[in-house]
């Protein structure tokens, strides 16, 4: 990879040359505004937000698509740019409802953030917002369109790294959205990738909905008991209650989780859910135990059958739930302590 | 309509199933693109049905609905704009009874079909009904192939 | 005797078909021995000759021919037995002196074999030195040769934005790649431009010799032709083309008995006017929606299919068998300094002949307005021009003297483009036409960038509010900020020229944006929203049928007695206006 010499607000810096001039600013330190740039998603270049100014060049450029090439000078902050940032914001705000009182997003909208900084009310240029009152009726993820600035980065995601292709751009222009085929009600994995990387409230959980924001929220960051992936999750309660779970761009599963996962856990707090060991009496009906009087029964009955009918009378079949370790140790008892080879897995179809 | 959407499929395999083509086809075949080709389509190519949703809703050639059976074409090109189409066009409107983005009549006969540059513009305005050209029309020579039309219907 | 009768879609528009079956009625009634022929009729090309006068008729008679305008079916009787059956040319009917002055100033270079030959024919092409150039560079001339020919002729493309063409070749030509593509863009979207489909309708073999030329000057091995649907004769005619290219040998493996493979598909365009943008063009042809992406890298790097692509304008190419045949000195002979050859422009709206008219570039405004347009129709004050569609800008009265060039024109605030001329006078407000054009950029915007997307919209919201009547003191300003904002930061060209018919008309007619909002008055009495209706007492016959098609009821009248306007309930929908056939009804 050949290495070029750019410059970026009066900075030379030596980098790859198959950088763009964002990310090169970016590992330098040097941060620049965008709403619809995603690290994980190839560079789409339509908030425009990531404009800079490049010597020699006539206008503003979008940062997010542009390569480096060798002598470039950059500068990502003038009053101008900043002026032309704001003219963005301002736009984008012009057709959004604004209505962060009560949005499930705010104090976690990159829109919201942006805003802010910039002291920008989207109050400049009114006119006509879009109105979609049709609400998706899918049992998980709630898409407010009118929210949505086409960023297109659910789009993205759902395409380049779930690889499912469920939604969309349709129509175009102001009346440009993000769609469905035929506007039906989302009907996919529902793995909520979209919702980890909207940029504003338009896609959120469903069950998150008057749940909890950010104040007396806490976050706990813990492995998904799902399933042997082991990916890492942030509990999110609040009044010792899960109100969401969510996942860091750089835990190893790089923020991405399944529809189990991201909104599978009313289950914790499920009437039905089992939470000590019960055994089943002669009369047909279980009964509490203890966990120590579970397991001294259970052996018991192993250490019976293997005397009785040899080890080969035992089989065991372990969980696509446990992690390897866990699955590691249950084919050990089987083929240490029972003395049997029949162990499988419910994942091994 | 299975049995032609089949064919299409089968033509267009061939080419890596280009999605432009392929409702291109469709329409011309049924006048429309109805949902029914578009769920097949995608089963039998791999290709996911949003992505014909999305350039199906992008192109303005390609309808989701079908048409009437009778087509008035309202030439919107700039040298037609100049010369009054708005007018002609308010006229044709009130004369099918179409309110606010309506484009069929409620018979479902006659569809309003408003394009851009038809090219006629040393005939400006122009309006076309059932492709036969009407040049320098006026809200009158509308009205009045309307009402031709719907002497023939 | 020979008749013939314009058959052009024009002509056919003006009734060319009953003309042509009257006179064959009326010579079979007369028994008068006469051939009825229809001209253009295999060619049935756009609007090159003075269509406008259509339906057109020449008669020859005893070697001379006669040109009769206007001609309508119970004309054909007198016309027939004066001047048939009596030798005596009917004065009252015959084309004005202005049909001279239509052709004088003009050059044909492009627009040549349009019309003069059987664009279904390639035998006909042939025969007017066609496929020669092809047939000379495949033979004994190297791709860097022909792109210094093409560069020294000043070619610059035709599409709009006039890069140089000779350039944009050599970049082709040096970009590394087994496979690369020329394009032929006939996605021709300006309202108002028909001269691409007039080139394909006209000489189609002309466009596919061009593209030969270009995809043998790059190496390029595929060539595609992105073409509107909207013209199913041109896209026919193409197709037609092409299969006579391929069987004799000039399109296929080998081409003209050299080892250079080259063969060209057609892809329909399906109604995007953003697809005349490169990128959102081979987007299109890769059969995605069709939204730009940012440039770099280019479509000369990565293009179609991600390999190297050129993409030329049809006009363009059609430019290239004649620049080879006749030298690039020929060529470079047209024009002025920097805007070599020829130019197609559409000159339409209100203009006496309107059509197209092939003109050296840098020829004054004055000259196309005057002497080939024939001056305004109405015979009203010559009020401006647009040029380059709803990329460009207006041109006042007062620059009538200014060259069309793209130099003069950029400097003027507006743009050659695509070649779209729609001349307007005293009748045509200037804030309705930015508002048209806004109007059309901001339905064709793909959404993609927030700029054009909502930039745009907001744009035409506030023209909609000066032209009904809500304008507010600082619109002006609002509308000069949200250009500004919109051309600097879209992302393709279509943004970031959607703005520049709303600025060009402030800077030329800025008293008439004054008007609209200070007096709350159209001085053109176009916008509706500003008008009050009124009905003529003496003028109006009580016919009623204002005050059916009233939508507010606010027209009232008993029969017999005038009908009036209660402007309370008036919603200024001209409806009443548009119906009355006595002009009754007055607007102010």
């Amino acid at each position: 990879m050949a290495m070029v010499t750019i410059t970026i607000n009066g900075k030379a810096l030596t980098v790859p040359d198959n950088l763009t001039v964002m990310e090169a600013a970016n590992r330098h330190g040097i941060a620049i505004p965008n709403l619809c740039r995603h690290p994980q998603l190839t560079p789409f270049g339509g908030c425009r937000l990531c404009v800079v100014e490049v010597k020699g060049l006539p206008r503003p450029i979008a940062s997010c698509t542009t390569p480096v090439t060798e002598g470039m000078e950059v500068t990502t902050m003038t009053p101008r740019l900043e002026e032309h940032r704001r003219f963005v914001l301002e736009l984008i705000l012009s057709d959004h409802p604004n209505d962060c009182m009560t949005c499930q997003a705010t104090g976690s909208c990159q829109l919201q953030e942006l805003a802010y900084t910039y002291g920008v009310k989207g109050e400049r240029y009114p006119g006509e917002r879009r109105i979609y009152s049709k609400r998706d009726g899918n049992p998980f993820i709630e898409r407010d369109l009118e929210k949505c600035i086409l960023c297109g980065r659910c789009v993205k995601i759902c395409d380049e790294v779930q690889g499912v292709e469920a939604i969309d751009f349709g129509y175009r222009g102001f009346k440009a959205k993000i769609t469905t085929p035929f506007e039906d009600d989302l009907d996919c994995e529902f793995c909520g990738q979209c919702v980890s990387v909207c940029p504003t409230g338009a896609l959120t959980g469903k069950l998150w909905k008057g749940k909890g924001r950010y104040e007396g929220v806490r976050e706990t960051e813990t492995v998904c008991p799902y399933c042997g992936t082991g990916c890492n999750i942030t509990v999110h309660a609040r009044n010792n209650e899960i109100i969401r779970i969510s996942s860091k761009p750089w835990a190893w599963n790089e923020g991405l989780l399944c529809v189990k996962g991201r909104f599978g856990y009313p289950f914790v707090k499920s009437p039905e859910r089992l939470t000590k060991p019960l055994i089943r009496r002669a009369s047909g009906n279980f009964e509490e135990t203890s966990w120590t009087a579970a397991l001294e029964y259970v052996s018991a009955w192993l250490k019976k059958i293997r005397e009785e009918r040899g080890p080969d009378a035992i089989g065991g079949l372990s969980s696509a739930r446990c992690t390897n370790e866990e699955n590691y140790l249950f084919q050990k008892l089987l083929r240490a302590g029972v003395g049997t080879n029949n162990v499988d897995h419910c994942a091994r179809l | 309509m299975e049995s032609r959407l089949r064919e299409l499929i089968e033509r267009h395999r061939e080419t890596g199933g280009n999605i432009i083509s392929l409702l291109q086809d469709t329409q011309e075949a049924f006048g429309y693109i109805p949902r029914d080709a578009v769920m097949l389509f995608s089963r039998e190519l791999g290709i996911a049905a949003s992505r014909f949703y999305g350039v199906a809703t992008f192109y303005a050639q390609f309808r989701l609905k079908p048409v009437g059976r009778h087509k008035v074409t309202a030439c919107c090109g700039t040298a037609c704009h100049v010369r009054g189409a708005d007018r002609i066009i308010s006229g044709i409107q009130r004369e099918l009874h179409l309110a606010g983005e309506q484009d069929t009549t409620d018979d479902g006969l006659i569809t309003l079909d408003k394009v851009a540059c038809l090219g006629f513009c040393s005939f400006a305005p122009v309006v076309l009904v059932d492709g036969a050209v009407h040049g320098k029309a006026t809200t009158d020579i509308a009205i009045r192939e309307i009402k031709n039309l719907r002497k023939k219907i | 005797m020979i008749i013939r009768v314009c058959m052009g879609p024009a002509g056919i528009a003006a009734g060319g078909k009953q003309v042509l079956d009257a006179f064959n009625a009326e010579l079979g009634r007369t028994q008068v021995a006469a051939k009825v022929l229809e001209n253009c009729s295999s060619h049935q090309v756009g609007c090159l000759g003075l269509c406008a006068r259509d339906v057109l008729v020449e008669v020859h008679r005893d070697g001379t021919k006669t040109v009769y305008q206007y001609v309508k079916p119970d004309m054909v009787a007198r016309i027939v037995q004066e001047h048939l059956i009596g030798g005596k040319v009917v004065k009252d009917w015959l084309v004005d002196a202005a049909y001279d002055s239509f052709y004088r100033k003009q050059v044909k270079v492009v627009l040549a074999d349009c019309g003069r030959i059987d664009p279904e024919s390639i035998d006909a092409y042939e025969s007017v030195k066609g496929y020669e150039a092809a047939r000379d560079v495949l033979a004994s001339r190297t791709p860097e040769e022909i792109i210094e020919e093409i560069k020294m002729s000043g070619l610059r493309g035709r599409g709009g934005a006039g890069f140089p063409t000779g350039l944009k070749w050599e970049l082709g030509r040096k970009a590394k790649s087994d496979v690369k593509y020329i394009i032929c863009n006939a996605d021709e979207g300006d309202p108002g431009a028909f001269m691409d489909r007039a080139v394909i309708e006209g000489s189609p073999h002309a466009v596919i010799e061009g593209m030969i030329i270009g995809a043998y000057a790059i190496q390029a091995g595929h060539g595609y032709v992105y073409i509107r649907a909207e013209y199913p004769l041109a896209v026919e005619r193409l197709r037609m083309a092409l299969d006579q290219a391929r069987s004799r040998g000039y399109l296929g493996k080998g081409i003209f008995r050299s080892k250079f493979d080259f063969d060209i598909k057609i892809k329909l365009g399906a109604g995007a006017f953003v697809c005349g943008e490169e990128t959102a063009l081979i987007a299109s042809i890769e059969g995605q929606r069709g939204m730009p992406r940012p440039k770099p890298p280019f479509p000369v790097n990565k293009g179609l299919w991600q390999k190297p692509t050129v993409i030329n304008n049809v006009e363009t190419l059609a430019n290239i068998p004649h620049i080879i045949r006749n030298g690039c000195g020929w060529y470079a002979g047209f024009g002025t300094e920097r805007s070599r050859g020829t130019k197609v422009f559409a000159l339409t709206g209100k203009i006496k002949n309107p059509g197209l008219i092939e003109v050296p570039m840098g020829i004054t405004l004055r000259e196309i307005i005057e002497e080939i347009g024939g001056g305004i129709e109405s015979g009203k004050p010559f009020k401006a021009v647009q040029t380059g569609g709803p990329s460009g800008g207006c041109i006042p009265a007062s620059m009538m003297d200014i060259t069309m060039d793209y130099e003069a024109l950029a400097k003027a605030g507006s743009i050659v483009g695509s070649g779209g001329m729609i001349v307007l006078d005293a009748d045509d407000c200037m804030v309705n036409v930015a508002k048209y054009f806004v109007q059309f950029t901001q339905a064709e915007s793909c959404g993609k960038c927030v700029p054009c997307r909502v930039g745009t919209k907001r744009l035409l919201e506030t023209l909609e509010r000066i032209t009904s009547g809500k304008g507010s003191p600082n619109d002006i300003e609002l509308l000069e900020e949200l250009s500004g904002g919109i051309k600097s930061l879209s992302l393709c060209g279509l943004g970031q020229t959607a703005p520049n018919p709303v600025l060009s008309t402030i800077k030329y007619f800025r008293d008439e944006y004054d008007a609209h909002i200070r007096d709350r008055k159209c001085p053109a009495k176009v916008c509706k929203g500003l008008l009050t209706y009124s009905i003529d007492a003496a003028k109006c016959k009580a016919c009623g049928s204002c005050l059916k098609a009233c939508p507010s009821g606010a027209v009232s009248g008993e029969k017999k007695k005038p009908h009036k306007i209660d402007p309370a309930k008036c919603v200024r929908c001209g409806a009443c206006f548009d119906v009355c056939k006595f002009g009754a009804v007055e607007r102010e």
